[in-house]
Protein backbone atom coordinates (compact mmCIF):
# COMPACT_ATOMS: atom_id res chain seq x y z
CA UNK A 1 0.00 0.00 0.00
CA UNK A 2 2.67 2.45 1.08
CA UNK A 3 4.97 1.37 -1.70
CA UNK A 4 2.26 1.93 -4.25
CA UNK A 5 1.77 5.48 -3.04
CA UNK A 6 5.52 6.12 -3.28
CA UNK A 7 5.44 4.91 -6.86
CA UNK A 8 2.65 7.35 -7.71
CA UNK A 9 4.49 10.19 -6.01
CA UNK A 10 7.73 9.50 -7.86
CA UNK A 11 5.80 9.34 -11.11
CA UNK A 12 4.25 12.72 -10.32
CA UNK A 13 7.57 14.42 -9.65
CA UNK A 14 9.50 12.62 -12.37
CA UNK A 15 9.25 15.33 -15.06
CA UNK A 16 10.61 18.30 -13.05
CA UNK A 17 13.30 16.10 -11.47
CA UNK A 18 14.36 14.81 -14.88
CA UNK A 19 14.30 18.40 -16.15
CA UNK A 20 16.52 19.40 -13.25
CA UNK A 21 19.05 16.71 -14.15
CA UNK A 22 19.03 17.39 -17.89
CA UNK A 23 18.87 21.17 -17.96
CA UNK A 24 20.47 22.20 -14.69
CA UNK A 25 22.65 19.60 -13.05
CA UNK A 26 24.39 18.10 -16.09
CA UNK A 27 24.95 21.41 -17.92
CA UNK A 28 26.20 22.97 -14.71
CA UNK A 29 28.72 20.22 -14.08
CA UNK A 30 29.83 20.20 -17.69
CA UNK A 31 30.25 23.95 -17.67
CA UNK A 32 32.68 23.73 -14.75
CA UNK A 33 34.85 21.51 -16.92
CA UNK A 34 34.47 23.70 -20.03
CA UNK A 35 35.56 26.74 -18.06
CA UNK A 36 38.99 25.10 -17.67
CA UNK A 37 39.37 24.44 -21.40
CA UNK A 38 39.74 26.13 -24.72
CA UNK A 39 36.64 25.25 -26.68
CA UNK A 40 35.29 26.65 -29.93
CA UNK A 41 32.19 24.50 -30.02
CA UNK A 42 33.54 22.66 -33.09
CA UNK A 43 36.61 20.70 -32.00
CA UNK A 44 36.81 18.86 -28.71
CA UNK A 45 37.66 21.02 -25.66
CA UNK A 46 41.38 21.29 -24.86
CA UNK A 47 42.21 21.38 -21.17
CA UNK A 48 44.14 24.53 -20.31
CA UNK A 49 44.03 24.54 -16.52
CA UNK A 50 43.30 27.86 -14.89
CA UNK A 51 44.34 29.87 -17.94
CA UNK A 52 40.84 31.29 -18.58
CA UNK A 53 40.47 32.47 -15.02
CA UNK A 54 43.95 34.00 -14.96
CA UNK A 55 43.23 35.83 -18.20
CA UNK A 56 39.94 37.05 -16.75
CA UNK A 57 41.53 38.44 -13.63
CA UNK A 58 44.80 39.74 -15.08
CA UNK A 59 44.66 40.45 -18.80
CA UNK A 60 41.16 41.34 -19.78
CA UNK A 61 40.50 45.01 -19.17
CA UNK A 62 37.20 44.77 -20.97
CA UNK A 63 35.96 42.22 -18.45
CA UNK A 64 36.52 44.66 -15.61
CA UNK A 65 35.06 47.52 -17.57
CA UNK A 66 31.90 45.54 -18.35
CA UNK A 67 31.69 44.44 -14.72
CA UNK A 68 31.83 48.09 -13.70
CA UNK A 69 29.19 48.98 -16.31
CA UNK A 70 26.92 46.27 -14.94
CA UNK A 71 27.10 47.66 -11.42
CA UNK A 72 26.67 51.17 -12.76
CA UNK A 73 23.48 50.10 -14.55
CA UNK A 74 22.27 48.49 -11.32
CA UNK A 75 21.80 52.03 -9.96
CA UNK A 76 18.35 51.64 -11.43
CA UNK A 77 17.53 49.30 -8.52
CA UNK A 78 17.64 51.75 -5.57
CA UNK A 79 16.14 54.55 -7.69
CA UNK A 80 13.38 52.28 -8.95
CA UNK A 81 12.62 50.95 -5.47
CA UNK A 82 12.29 54.44 -4.00
CA UNK A 83 9.98 55.61 -6.80
CA UNK A 84 7.90 52.43 -6.62
CA UNK A 85 7.47 52.84 -2.87
CA UNK A 86 6.37 56.45 -3.37
CA UNK A 87 3.75 55.40 -5.91
CA UNK A 88 2.55 52.54 -3.74
CA UNK A 89 2.17 54.91 -0.77
CA UNK A 90 0.18 57.35 -2.88
CA UNK A 91 -2.04 54.49 -4.08
CA UNK A 92 -2.50 53.44 -0.47
CA UNK A 93 -4.13 56.83 0.40
CA UNK A 94 -7.62 55.48 -0.30
CA UNK A 95 -7.56 57.14 -3.73
CA UNK A 96 -10.20 56.42 -6.31
CA UNK A 97 -9.31 54.89 -9.65
CA UNK A 98 -6.68 52.67 -8.06
CA UNK A 99 -7.23 50.09 -10.81
CA UNK A 100 -6.55 52.66 -13.52
CA UNK A 101 -3.37 53.95 -11.91
CA UNK A 102 -2.13 50.45 -11.18
CA UNK A 103 -2.67 49.49 -14.81
CA UNK A 104 -0.75 52.52 -16.05
CA UNK A 105 2.31 51.71 -13.97
CA UNK A 106 2.05 48.04 -14.77
CA UNK A 107 1.92 48.34 -18.57
CA UNK A 108 5.68 48.09 -19.26
CA UNK A 109 5.92 44.99 -17.06
CA UNK A 110 3.81 42.93 -19.44
CA UNK A 111 5.17 44.53 -22.61
CA UNK A 112 7.82 43.07 -24.85
CA UNK A 113 11.31 44.19 -23.85
CA UNK A 114 12.21 44.55 -27.51
CA UNK A 115 9.25 46.80 -28.32
CA UNK A 116 9.93 48.99 -25.28
CA UNK A 117 13.62 49.22 -26.07
CA UNK A 118 12.97 50.22 -29.68
CA UNK A 119 10.50 52.80 -28.40
CA UNK A 120 13.01 54.34 -26.02
CA UNK A 121 15.70 54.32 -28.65
CA UNK A 122 13.41 56.57 -30.65
CA UNK A 123 12.62 58.69 -27.59
CA UNK A 124 16.35 59.17 -26.88
CA UNK A 125 17.07 60.14 -30.50
CA UNK A 126 19.15 63.31 -30.14
CA UNK A 127 17.59 65.44 -32.88
CA UNK A 128 14.08 64.06 -33.31
CA UNK A 129 13.45 62.25 -30.04
CA UNK A 130 10.65 63.08 -27.65
CA UNK A 131 12.87 63.55 -24.61
CA UNK A 132 15.10 66.24 -26.06
CA UNK A 133 12.03 67.96 -27.49
CA UNK A 134 10.42 68.07 -24.04
CA UNK A 135 13.69 69.25 -22.48
CA UNK A 136 13.88 72.01 -25.06
CA UNK A 137 10.39 73.18 -24.04
CA UNK A 138 11.79 73.94 -20.58
CA UNK A 139 14.93 75.48 -22.03
CA UNK A 140 17.37 72.59 -21.62
CA UNK A 141 19.49 71.44 -24.50
CA UNK A 142 19.48 67.66 -24.13
CA UNK A 143 22.60 65.57 -24.71
CA UNK A 144 23.05 63.10 -27.56
CA UNK A 145 21.92 60.41 -25.15
CA UNK A 146 22.82 57.11 -26.76
CA UNK A 147 25.83 58.26 -28.75
CA UNK A 148 27.49 59.96 -25.79
CA UNK A 149 29.85 57.99 -23.62
CA UNK A 150 28.73 60.00 -20.61
CA UNK A 151 24.98 59.85 -21.17
CA UNK A 152 24.38 56.42 -22.65
CA UNK A 153 24.38 54.63 -19.31
CA UNK A 154 22.19 57.21 -17.54
CA UNK A 155 19.76 56.79 -20.45
CA UNK A 156 19.72 53.03 -19.87
CA UNK A 157 19.12 53.61 -16.16
CA UNK A 158 16.19 55.92 -16.89
CA UNK A 159 14.70 53.35 -19.22
CA UNK A 160 15.29 50.58 -16.69
CA UNK A 161 13.57 52.47 -13.88
CA UNK A 162 10.60 53.32 -16.10
CA UNK A 163 10.18 49.75 -17.32
CA UNK A 164 10.61 48.11 -13.91
CA UNK A 165 8.26 50.19 -11.75
CA UNK A 166 5.17 48.02 -12.16
CA UNK A 167 6.22 44.86 -10.38
CA UNK A 168 7.83 46.63 -7.44
CA UNK A 169 4.83 48.93 -7.08
CA UNK A 170 2.40 45.98 -6.92
CA UNK A 171 4.60 44.22 -4.36
CA UNK A 172 4.99 47.33 -2.21
CA UNK A 173 1.28 48.08 -2.36
CA UNK A 174 0.45 44.59 -1.10
CA UNK A 175 3.02 45.01 1.69
CA UNK A 176 1.66 48.42 2.70
CA UNK A 177 -1.86 47.04 2.86
CA UNK A 178 -0.54 44.42 5.27
CA UNK A 179 0.79 46.98 7.79
CA UNK A 180 -1.59 46.80 10.80
CA UNK A 181 -3.55 50.05 11.18
CA UNK A 182 -3.40 49.72 14.96
CA UNK A 183 0.38 50.34 14.87
CA UNK A 184 -0.10 53.73 13.24
CA UNK A 185 -3.01 54.65 15.50
CA UNK A 186 -1.08 53.78 18.64
CA UNK A 187 1.91 55.79 17.47
CA UNK A 188 -0.29 58.74 16.56
CA UNK A 189 -1.78 58.80 20.06
CA UNK A 190 1.75 58.80 21.45
CA UNK A 191 2.39 61.92 19.37
CA UNK A 192 4.63 60.45 16.68
CA UNK A 193 4.94 62.62 13.59
CA UNK A 194 4.12 61.37 10.12
CA UNK A 195 7.81 61.03 9.26
CA UNK A 196 8.55 59.19 12.50
CA UNK A 197 5.74 56.76 11.80
CA UNK A 198 7.07 56.20 8.27
CA UNK A 199 10.59 55.47 9.49
CA UNK A 200 9.70 53.52 12.64
CA UNK A 201 6.59 51.61 11.50
CA UNK A 202 6.12 51.50 7.75
CA UNK A 203 9.73 50.84 6.75
CA UNK A 204 10.28 47.97 9.23
CA UNK A 205 6.88 46.42 8.46
CA UNK A 206 7.55 46.26 4.73
CA UNK A 207 11.21 45.27 5.08
CA UNK A 208 10.66 41.62 4.00
CA UNK A 209 9.27 42.90 0.70
CA UNK A 210 12.19 45.30 0.35
CA UNK A 211 14.61 42.41 0.80
CA UNK A 212 12.73 40.30 -1.74
CA UNK A 213 12.77 43.07 -4.35
CA UNK A 214 16.42 43.85 -3.64
CA UNK A 215 17.52 40.24 -4.10
CA UNK A 216 15.45 39.43 -7.19
CA UNK A 217 16.25 42.72 -8.93
CA UNK A 218 19.95 42.34 -8.23
CA UNK A 219 19.99 38.87 -9.76
CA UNK A 220 18.09 40.16 -12.80
CA UNK A 221 20.08 43.38 -13.21
CA UNK A 222 23.44 41.63 -13.09
CA UNK A 223 22.34 39.45 -16.02
CA UNK A 224 20.59 42.14 -18.05
CA UNK A 225 21.58 42.51 -21.67
CA UNK A 226 18.99 42.30 -24.50
CA UNK A 227 17.91 45.89 -24.01
CA UNK A 228 21.54 47.01 -24.16
CA UNK A 229 22.06 45.10 -27.37
CA UNK A 230 19.05 46.76 -29.02
CA UNK A 231 19.54 50.25 -27.64
CA UNK A 232 23.29 50.87 -27.95
CA UNK A 233 24.94 47.64 -29.09
CA UNK A 234 27.14 48.14 -26.06
CA UNK A 235 28.60 51.43 -27.26
CA UNK A 236 29.81 54.04 -27.55
CA UNK A 237 33.28 52.74 -26.78
CA UNK A 238 31.93 49.85 -24.63
CA UNK A 239 30.37 52.29 -22.19
CA UNK A 240 27.15 50.26 -22.10
CA UNK A 241 28.52 46.75 -22.63
CA UNK A 242 27.27 44.77 -19.65
CA UNK A 243 29.08 41.68 -18.49
CA UNK A 244 26.51 39.25 -19.89
CA UNK A 245 26.57 41.07 -23.22
CA UNK A 246 30.35 40.67 -23.30
CA UNK A 247 30.01 37.03 -22.28
CA UNK A 248 27.42 36.46 -24.99
CA UNK A 249 29.73 37.93 -27.62
CA UNK A 250 32.59 35.75 -26.45
CA UNK A 251 30.48 32.61 -26.55
CA UNK A 252 28.43 33.09 -29.69
CA UNK A 253 30.34 35.63 -31.81
CA UNK A 254 33.98 34.76 -31.16
CA UNK A 255 33.11 31.16 -30.26
CA UNK A 256 35.31 31.18 -27.15
CA UNK A 257 33.02 28.92 -25.18
CA UNK A 258 35.63 27.99 -22.61
CA UNK A 259 36.51 31.57 -21.81
CA UNK A 260 32.84 32.57 -21.75
CA UNK A 261 32.10 29.70 -19.36
CA UNK A 262 34.78 30.93 -17.00
CA UNK A 263 33.20 34.35 -17.19
CA UNK A 264 29.77 32.85 -16.49
CA UNK A 265 31.10 31.11 -13.40
CA UNK A 266 32.83 34.24 -12.17
CA UNK A 267 29.54 36.11 -12.54
CA UNK A 268 27.49 33.25 -11.09
CA UNK A 269 29.67 33.10 -7.98
CA UNK A 270 29.56 36.89 -7.70
CA UNK A 271 25.75 36.80 -7.83
CA UNK A 272 25.72 34.08 -5.20
CA UNK A 273 28.06 36.07 -2.97
CA UNK A 274 25.95 39.23 -3.31
CA UNK A 275 22.76 37.30 -2.59
CA UNK A 276 24.27 35.76 0.54
CA UNK A 277 25.62 39.14 1.59
CA UNK A 278 22.17 40.61 1.16
CA UNK A 279 20.67 37.88 3.33
CA UNK A 280 23.37 38.29 5.94
CA UNK A 281 23.04 42.06 6.11
CA UNK A 282 19.26 41.72 6.15
CA UNK A 283 19.38 40.34 9.68
CA UNK A 284 20.08 43.89 10.78
CA UNK A 285 17.23 45.58 8.97
CA UNK A 286 14.55 43.07 8.05
CA UNK A 287 11.82 42.40 10.60
CA UNK A 288 9.51 39.41 10.30
CA UNK A 289 6.28 40.15 12.23
CA UNK B 1 -20.26 73.33 23.89
CA UNK B 2 -17.50 73.00 26.39
CA UNK B 3 -14.02 74.27 25.63
CA UNK B 4 -12.71 70.72 25.44
CA UNK B 5 -15.33 69.80 22.84
CA UNK B 6 -14.48 72.87 20.75
CA UNK B 7 -10.82 72.01 20.88
CA UNK B 8 -11.59 68.43 19.90
CA UNK B 9 -13.70 69.39 16.91
CA UNK B 10 -11.05 71.89 15.78
CA UNK B 11 -8.46 69.15 15.99
CA UNK B 12 -10.65 66.84 13.94
CA UNK B 13 -11.22 69.51 11.34
CA UNK B 14 -7.51 70.13 11.09
CA UNK B 15 -6.91 66.42 10.75
CA UNK B 16 -9.50 66.12 8.02
CA UNK B 17 -7.97 69.07 6.18
CA UNK B 18 -4.58 67.40 6.44
CA UNK B 19 -5.99 64.21 5.04
CA UNK B 20 -7.58 66.06 2.14
CA UNK B 21 -4.33 67.82 1.36
CA UNK B 22 -2.53 64.51 1.42
CA UNK B 23 -5.07 62.95 -0.90
CA UNK B 24 -4.83 65.88 -3.29
CA UNK B 25 -1.08 65.46 -3.31
CA UNK B 26 -1.45 61.73 -3.92
CA UNK B 27 -3.69 62.40 -6.93
CA UNK B 28 -1.28 64.95 -8.30
CA UNK B 29 1.66 62.58 -7.91
CA UNK B 30 -0.20 59.63 -9.42
CA UNK B 31 -1.51 61.65 -12.35
CA UNK B 32 1.96 62.98 -13.12
CA UNK B 33 3.35 59.46 -12.82
CA UNK B 34 0.67 58.01 -15.08
CA UNK B 35 1.52 60.62 -17.69
CA UNK B 36 5.18 59.63 -17.55
CA UNK B 37 4.11 56.03 -18.12
CA UNK B 38 1.54 56.79 -20.83
CA UNK B 39 3.34 59.39 -22.94
CA UNK B 40 5.97 57.02 -24.36
CA UNK B 41 3.21 54.63 -25.43
CA UNK B 42 1.22 57.48 -27.01
CA UNK B 43 4.37 58.64 -28.78
CA UNK B 44 4.78 55.12 -30.14
CA UNK B 45 1.21 55.06 -31.39
CA UNK B 46 1.45 58.56 -32.83
CA UNK B 47 4.68 57.80 -34.70
CA UNK B 48 3.26 54.56 -36.05
CA UNK B 49 0.45 56.48 -37.76
CA UNK B 50 2.58 59.14 -39.40
CA UNK B 51 3.49 59.42 -43.02
CA UNK B 52 7.01 58.22 -43.78
CA UNK B 53 9.41 61.08 -43.01
CA UNK B 54 6.96 63.24 -41.08
CA UNK B 55 8.00 61.63 -37.82
CA UNK B 56 11.03 63.93 -37.97
CA UNK B 57 8.97 67.13 -38.03
CA UNK B 58 9.67 69.51 -35.17
CA UNK B 59 7.72 70.34 -33.10
CA UNK B 60 6.12 66.91 -33.33
CA UNK B 61 2.41 66.65 -34.08
CA UNK B 62 0.79 64.32 -31.56
CA UNK B 63 -2.17 63.63 -33.82
CA UNK B 64 -1.09 63.20 -37.43
CA UNK B 65 -3.14 65.12 -40.00
CA UNK B 66 -3.66 61.97 -42.02
CA UNK B 67 -3.61 58.56 -40.35
CA UNK B 68 -1.18 56.49 -42.37
CA UNK B 69 -2.64 52.98 -41.87
CA UNK B 70 -0.39 51.92 -44.69
CA UNK B 71 2.42 51.51 -42.14
CA UNK B 72 0.49 48.71 -40.49
CA UNK B 73 -0.43 47.12 -43.79
CA UNK B 74 3.22 47.20 -44.78
CA UNK B 75 4.44 45.71 -41.53
CA UNK B 76 1.81 42.97 -41.64
CA UNK B 77 2.39 42.01 -45.25
CA UNK B 78 5.96 42.89 -46.21
CA UNK B 79 7.65 42.41 -42.87
CA UNK B 80 7.12 39.04 -41.24
CA UNK B 81 5.23 40.23 -38.17
CA UNK B 82 2.30 37.89 -38.74
CA UNK B 83 4.54 34.94 -39.49
CA UNK B 84 6.57 35.69 -36.38
CA UNK B 85 3.42 35.81 -34.31
CA UNK B 86 2.27 32.43 -35.61
CA UNK B 87 5.73 30.96 -35.02
CA UNK B 88 5.66 32.26 -31.46
CA UNK B 89 2.27 30.67 -30.86
CA UNK B 90 3.52 27.36 -32.26
CA UNK B 91 6.65 27.50 -30.12
CA UNK B 92 5.08 28.41 -26.80
CA UNK B 93 1.59 26.86 -26.71
CA UNK B 94 2.51 23.23 -26.21
CA UNK B 95 5.35 23.76 -23.69
CA UNK B 96 3.10 26.13 -21.78
CA UNK B 97 0.29 23.59 -21.40
CA UNK B 98 2.46 20.53 -20.88
CA UNK B 99 4.76 22.40 -18.50
CA UNK B 100 1.81 23.59 -16.48
CA UNK B 101 0.52 20.04 -16.19
CA UNK B 102 3.86 18.51 -15.17
CA UNK B 103 4.47 21.33 -12.68
CA UNK B 104 1.03 20.86 -11.14
CA UNK B 105 1.51 17.09 -10.87
CA UNK B 106 4.78 17.55 -9.03
CA UNK B 107 3.32 20.29 -6.87
CA UNK B 108 0.52 17.93 -5.91
CA UNK B 109 2.99 15.25 -4.87
CA UNK B 110 5.07 17.69 -2.82
CA UNK B 111 1.99 19.18 -1.16
CA UNK B 112 -0.01 16.06 -0.40
CA UNK B 113 1.89 12.82 -0.80
CA UNK B 114 4.42 11.14 1.38
CA UNK B 115 7.56 9.55 -0.02
CA UNK B 116 11.23 9.01 0.87
CA UNK B 117 13.65 11.86 0.14
CA UNK B 118 10.75 14.28 -0.39
CA UNK B 119 12.42 17.24 1.32
CA UNK B 120 15.78 16.68 -0.34
CA UNK B 121 14.20 16.55 -3.78
CA UNK B 122 12.10 19.61 -3.11
CA UNK B 123 15.09 21.60 -1.90
CA UNK B 124 17.04 20.50 -4.96
CA UNK B 125 14.28 21.75 -7.22
CA UNK B 126 14.09 25.07 -5.39
CA UNK B 127 17.83 25.46 -5.72
CA UNK B 128 17.43 25.62 -9.51
CA UNK B 129 15.59 28.91 -9.06
CA UNK B 130 18.75 30.35 -7.54
CA UNK B 131 21.02 29.34 -10.42
CA UNK B 132 21.67 32.37 -12.62
CA UNK B 133 20.52 31.58 -16.17
CA UNK B 134 23.83 32.82 -17.53
CA UNK B 135 25.70 29.86 -16.05
CA UNK B 136 23.59 27.21 -17.80
CA UNK B 137 23.26 29.13 -21.08
CA UNK B 138 26.49 27.91 -22.71
CA UNK B 139 26.48 24.23 -21.64
CA UNK B 140 22.82 23.90 -22.62
CA UNK B 141 23.70 25.33 -26.03
CA UNK B 142 26.52 22.78 -26.35
CA UNK B 143 24.11 20.00 -25.37
CA UNK B 144 21.58 20.97 -28.04
CA UNK B 145 24.36 21.41 -30.57
CA UNK B 146 25.51 17.85 -29.96
CA UNK B 147 22.08 16.42 -30.64
CA UNK B 148 21.63 18.62 -33.71
CA UNK B 149 18.80 20.82 -32.46
CA UNK B 150 20.38 24.18 -33.36
CA UNK B 151 18.24 26.31 -35.66
CA UNK B 152 15.14 24.37 -34.68
CA UNK B 153 12.38 25.22 -32.22
CA UNK B 154 13.08 22.18 -30.06
CA UNK B 155 15.50 23.88 -27.62
CA UNK B 156 12.82 26.51 -27.02
CA UNK B 157 10.08 23.92 -26.54
CA UNK B 158 11.41 20.81 -24.85
CA UNK B 159 12.91 22.16 -21.57
CA UNK B 160 9.67 23.94 -20.67
CA UNK B 161 7.69 20.73 -20.89
CA UNK B 162 9.49 19.34 -17.86
CA UNK B 163 7.87 21.98 -15.69
CA UNK B 164 9.32 24.99 -13.93
CA UNK B 165 10.60 25.10 -10.36
CA UNK B 166 8.84 28.40 -9.65
CA UNK B 167 5.49 27.03 -10.83
CA UNK B 168 5.94 23.87 -8.75
CA UNK B 169 6.67 25.99 -5.71
CA UNK B 170 3.71 28.33 -6.07
CA UNK B 171 1.20 25.65 -6.97
CA UNK B 172 2.38 23.62 -4.00
CA UNK B 173 1.65 26.58 -1.74
CA UNK B 174 -1.84 26.71 -3.17
CA UNK B 175 -2.52 22.97 -2.99
CA UNK B 176 -1.60 22.99 0.68
CA UNK B 177 -4.51 25.32 1.42
CA UNK B 178 -7.12 22.94 -0.03
CA UNK B 179 -8.95 21.02 2.74
CA UNK B 180 -8.00 17.38 2.98
CA UNK B 181 -11.50 15.95 3.58
CA UNK B 182 -12.50 15.73 -0.07
CA UNK B 183 -9.31 13.95 -0.95
CA UNK B 184 -9.73 11.47 1.89
CA UNK B 185 -13.32 10.69 0.88
CA UNK B 186 -12.12 10.06 -2.67
CA UNK B 187 -9.40 7.75 -1.36
CA UNK B 188 -12.01 5.74 0.54
CA UNK B 189 -13.97 5.48 -2.69
CA UNK B 190 -10.91 3.89 -4.24
CA UNK B 191 -9.80 6.72 -6.56
CA UNK B 192 -6.14 6.53 -7.50
CA UNK B 193 -3.85 9.56 -7.00
CA UNK B 194 -4.03 10.61 -10.65
CA UNK B 195 -7.80 10.60 -10.51
CA UNK B 196 -7.79 12.61 -7.31
CA UNK B 197 -5.44 15.12 -8.91
CA UNK B 198 -7.50 15.49 -12.08
CA UNK B 199 -10.95 15.41 -10.51
CA UNK B 200 -10.44 17.23 -7.23
CA UNK B 201 -7.17 19.12 -6.84
CA UNK B 202 -6.95 20.62 -10.32
CA UNK B 203 -10.55 21.94 -10.52
CA UNK B 204 -10.27 23.41 -7.02
CA UNK B 205 -7.12 25.33 -7.85
CA UNK B 206 -8.23 26.85 -11.13
CA UNK B 207 -7.24 30.47 -10.26
CA UNK B 208 -3.71 29.49 -9.26
CA UNK B 209 -3.28 27.31 -12.33
CA UNK B 210 -4.59 30.04 -14.65
CA UNK B 211 -2.24 32.57 -13.06
CA UNK B 212 0.76 30.32 -13.59
CA UNK B 213 -0.37 29.59 -17.14
CA UNK B 214 -0.68 33.28 -17.99
CA UNK B 215 2.68 34.16 -16.49
CA UNK B 216 4.30 31.30 -18.40
CA UNK B 217 2.62 32.27 -21.65
CA UNK B 218 3.67 35.90 -21.32
CA UNK B 219 7.24 34.97 -20.46
CA UNK B 220 7.39 32.74 -23.53
CA UNK B 221 5.79 35.36 -25.75
CA UNK B 222 8.29 38.02 -24.69
CA UNK B 223 11.35 35.74 -24.64
CA UNK B 224 14.15 37.10 -26.79
CA UNK B 225 17.35 35.51 -25.53
CA UNK B 226 16.30 31.90 -26.24
CA UNK B 227 15.34 32.48 -29.89
CA UNK B 228 18.38 34.74 -30.33
CA UNK B 229 20.73 31.94 -29.32
CA UNK B 230 19.06 29.05 -31.12
CA UNK B 231 17.32 30.33 -34.26
CA UNK B 232 19.20 31.47 -37.36
CA UNK B 233 16.80 30.99 -40.27
CA UNK B 234 14.49 34.01 -40.74
CA UNK B 235 11.52 31.73 -41.59
CA UNK B 236 11.73 30.31 -38.08
CA UNK B 237 12.01 33.66 -36.28
CA UNK B 238 9.66 34.26 -33.39
CA UNK B 239 7.87 37.57 -33.13
CA UNK B 240 10.51 39.13 -30.85
CA UNK B 241 13.29 38.21 -33.27
CA UNK B 242 11.35 39.63 -36.21
CA UNK B 243 10.79 42.83 -34.28
CA UNK B 244 14.46 43.09 -33.29
CA UNK B 245 15.46 42.59 -36.91
CA UNK B 246 13.43 45.69 -37.88
CA UNK B 247 16.31 47.80 -36.63
CA UNK B 248 18.62 46.47 -39.28
CA UNK B 249 16.04 46.39 -42.07
CA UNK B 250 14.34 49.71 -41.53
CA UNK B 251 17.15 51.84 -40.14
CA UNK B 252 15.62 55.15 -38.96
CA UNK B 253 12.28 54.28 -40.54
CA UNK B 254 10.68 54.83 -37.19
CA UNK B 255 7.12 54.71 -38.52
CA UNK B 256 7.56 51.05 -39.45
CA UNK B 257 9.50 50.18 -36.33
CA UNK B 258 6.82 51.73 -34.12
CA UNK B 259 3.97 50.10 -36.06
CA UNK B 260 5.64 46.73 -35.55
CA UNK B 261 6.15 47.47 -31.86
CA UNK B 262 2.49 48.44 -31.42
CA UNK B 263 1.40 45.19 -33.06
CA UNK B 264 3.76 43.17 -30.88
CA UNK B 265 2.28 44.76 -27.76
CA UNK B 266 -1.37 44.12 -28.62
CA UNK B 267 -1.57 40.42 -27.63
CA UNK B 268 0.01 40.93 -24.21
CA UNK B 269 -2.12 44.01 -23.57
CA UNK B 270 -5.31 42.12 -24.41
CA UNK B 271 -4.25 39.25 -22.18
CA UNK B 272 -3.53 41.67 -19.37
CA UNK B 273 -6.79 43.58 -19.59
CA UNK B 274 -8.88 40.43 -19.53
CA UNK B 275 -6.92 38.77 -16.76
CA UNK B 276 -5.51 41.64 -14.73
CA UNK B 277 -6.65 40.07 -11.46
CA UNK B 278 -4.63 36.90 -12.08
CA UNK B 279 -1.46 38.81 -12.92
CA UNK B 280 -1.57 41.03 -9.89
CA UNK B 281 -2.42 38.13 -7.59
CA UNK B 282 0.27 35.96 -9.11
CA UNK B 283 2.98 38.56 -8.64
CA UNK B 284 1.87 39.43 -5.13
CA UNK B 285 1.89 35.76 -4.20
CA UNK B 286 5.42 35.36 -5.55
CA UNK B 287 6.59 38.29 -3.46
CA UNK B 288 4.84 37.18 -0.30
CA UNK B 289 6.56 33.83 -0.29
CA UNK B 290 9.98 35.30 -1.08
Amino acid sequence: MKRKEYAWAYLFISAPILGFLLFAFIPLSYSVYVSFTEYSGYQAPVFTGTENYVKLAMDDELFWKTLFNTFYSALSIPIGMAVALGIAMALNQKVRGIRFFRTMFFLPTISSVIALTLLWKWIFNDSYGLLNYLLELVGIRGPAWLSSETWAMPAMIIQGVWAGLGINMVLYLAALQGVPKSFHEAAEIDGASRWQRFVRITIPCISPTTLYILITSTITALQDFPRFQIMTEGGPNYSTTTIVYYLFQNAFRYMSMGYASAMAWALGLLILAITLLNFWLSRRWVHYD
Amino acid sequence: MSNAAIARSARQRRKRAGEQARQAFAYLFLTAGSLVMAIPFLWMLSTSLKEQGREFEMPPKWIPEVFEWQNYVFVLTEADILKGFLNTLLVISLPCLVGLFTSALAANAFARMDFPAKNVLFTLLLATMMIPGVVTMIPTFILFKHIGWIDSWLPLMVPGMFGAAAAVFLLRQFFMTIPKELEEAAKVDGMNPLHIFLRIMLPLSKPAVITQGLLGFLAGYNDFLGPLIYINTPEKFTLQLVLASFQGFYTSQWTYIMAGSVLALIPSLLLFFFAQRYFVEGITLTGMKG
